[in-house]
């Protein structure tokens, strides 16, 4: 009986993952070195040309835009978040659990209502250019919308919460004596930082960033809603290449390149973490 | 406390609500166009009422949400107990598995989800959204349940064991009781998961199964509209209702 219940618990997890995440993930790895045939489907011959040819300058422009414009994201992202963590964890305690559920209702909100949002705001006749008309800033509404800052400022709305509650519980279980040791032994505030606090919050960074950075990469309804179609991001070419182009094998291998990212994060935190619990058994020592 | 930090959380915070602050406000104005204010109306909400594919995509949506998220409780409690009760080969693999499924974007589950149920010929629909939502939903049910199931005492389990319960007994009397709120948090986060998804969603469903977010994605692009204001609003109001209650269970001790 209880090696039945134990064996059907495991089998049913595993059987999910296995059919939803593992198969289709395999197929599309499978399906980045075929071909495409003239009816628009995949046909089987095998070759790396759908990797060769996301080499081709228009496509090296996307992910290159891509890629600048999700690093910028996770910069402002880390830049905003980091010293909003660090406050919050020097909050009074009684309030702090008010406050991360205020952080923690904008990461559960619907990202598109959210985005939509930010591009009332944003329009024409929106609320920020009423404000800087009515401070005398400018006199004419300035175009704000369909820009790669819309896009950007988009892109941080949406995926600050993602950067700040990582960073917050790595930040709070900082212990603080270190750093008083630090200012005890002469070291100033910006050493004090860069040599403590931020090393030893480091993993916070780097799950942080892997939030915000993969996601910056797809989320093609920002782009779509913000920027209009000239600002290509990967996500945009994935859903064209998927839904509209449909050349399967090629939107594969670009999934995959994602994928290889993900994983290359992925391995850096582990690292990171690893090389912590190395320090932390030493001191034991 | 300096105020210099005060004011600077301040400024986040304004900056994460105010966008949708003034999006529920205007949601409320009767002027059509510009964001002037004229005055208090219920008119857009009614709108909403009255239009017959919205009602529907919002019953459809709130039917996947409440499904998914059920049976994401389901296999996700039941394995989570599995990881934390049992040593077995390949619980690593099991656990790896669901931090990349929890990490990976969505556009590439979007895309890996919709090459499989096209490599399979099922129809993308009703079944299609479900499933892919169940299994996004999966990871985080998992996890809350994990971390709930590993914060509490061990010797409960062994307890229960040495006054001869068996598996079963032991799961339904000690296990499900103690790991309850987790199961309802993680069933409210995933509702929320499940309202909340564009990407998958875009991707894995036809055109006779219509979502509100995809819905709201099409009127979005072709402008501002009050009606959008209205619904935008009022999936606010859910998600925070939701998020908040979800909150409250995993803060009980």
């Amino acid at each position: 009986m209880a090696n039945f219940f134990k064996t059907s618990v495991i089998l049913l997890l595993s059987f999910w993952l296995a059919v939803f995440v593992l198969v289709p993930n395999l197929l599309v790895l499978t399906a980045s070195f075929l071909g495409r045939d003239e009816s628009g489907f995949i046909n089987w011959s095998f070759g790396f040309d759908n990797y060769l040819r996301l080499f081709d300058p228009v496509y090296l422009r996307v992910f290159g835009h891509s890629l600048g414009l999700a690093l910028m994201t996770t910069l402002t992202c880390l830049g905003l978040a980091y010293p909003f963590a660090y406050f919050l964890a020097q909050f009074r305690p009684s309030l702090r659990p008010v406050l991360l559920t205020l952080v923690v209702v904008p990461f559960w909100t619907n990202s598109l209502v959210r985005t939509y949002a930010i591009r009332s705001l944003l329009a024409a006749k929106g609320l920020v250019n009423n404000a800087l008309i009515a401070s005398g800033l400018i006199d004419e509404p300035v175009r704000l919308l369909y820009t790669r800052s819309a896009v950007l400022i988009g892109m941080v709305y949406i995926l600050l919460p993602f950067m700040i509650l990582p960073l917050y519980s790595a930040i709070e279980k900082l212990d603080r004596r270190l750093v008083e040791a630090a200012a005890d032994l002469g070291a100033g505030r910006l050493r004090r930082f860069w040599h403590v606090t931020l090393p030893l919050t480091l993993p916070g960074v780097i799950a942080g960033s892997v939030l915000v950075f993969m996601p910056a990469l797809g989320l093609f309804f920002i782009a779509d809603v913000l920027g209009g179609s000239r600002n290509l991001l990967v996500g945009n070419f994935l859903k064209d290449q998927f839904l509209d182009a449909r050349d399967w094998p090629f939107g594969a291998a670009a999934s995959m390149v994602l994928i290889g990212l993900l994983f290359l994060f992925l391995s850096a935190y582990a690292y990171s973490l690893k090389r912590f619990a190395a320090q932390d058994d030493r001191q034991a020592q | 406390m300096t105020k210099l930090k005060s004011t600077y959380l301040a400024l986040i915070f304004g900056f994460l609500y105010l966008p949708m602050a003034v999006l529920v406000l205007f949601s409320f104005n009767s002027s059509k166009y510009g964001i002037r204010w004229e005055s208090y109306t219920l008119e857009w909400y009614r709108s909403l009422a009255t239009d017959e594919t919205l009602v529907w995509a919002a019953f459809n949506t709130l039917l996947v949400a409440t499904l998914a998220a059920s049976l994401a409780c389901v296999v996700g409690t039941l394995g989570a107990i599995g990881i934390f009760r049992y040593r077995f080969k390949g619980r690593a693999v099991l656990q790896g598995l669901l931090s990349v499924t929890l990490m990976s974007p969505d556009i590439v589950m979007a895309v890996s989800l919709l090459v499989l149920f096209i490599a399979l010929h099922v129809k993308l629909g009703f079944l299609t959204l479900l499933l892919s939502h169940t299994t996004f939903c999966l990871p985080f049910v998992t996890m809350t349940v994990l971390s709930r199931l590993e914060g509490f005492d061990p010797h409960l389990i062994e307890a229960a064991e040495d006054l001869g319960a068996d598996e079963w007994q032991a799961m339904r009397q000690v296990i499900l009781p103690l790991a309850m709120p987790a199961i309802l948090a993680g069933w409210l986060l995933s509702f929320t998961i499940s309202l909340d998804d564009v990407v998958v969603s875009f991707f894995v469903t036809g055109p006779e199964f219509e979502v509100l977010p995809l819905k709201i994605y099409s009127m979005v692009r072709l402008g501002v509209k009050p009606e959008v204001n209205a619904l935008a609003s009022l999936m606010f109001a859910v998600s925070l209702l939701v998020v908040s209650s979800a909150q409250c269970l995993l803060q009980r001790k």
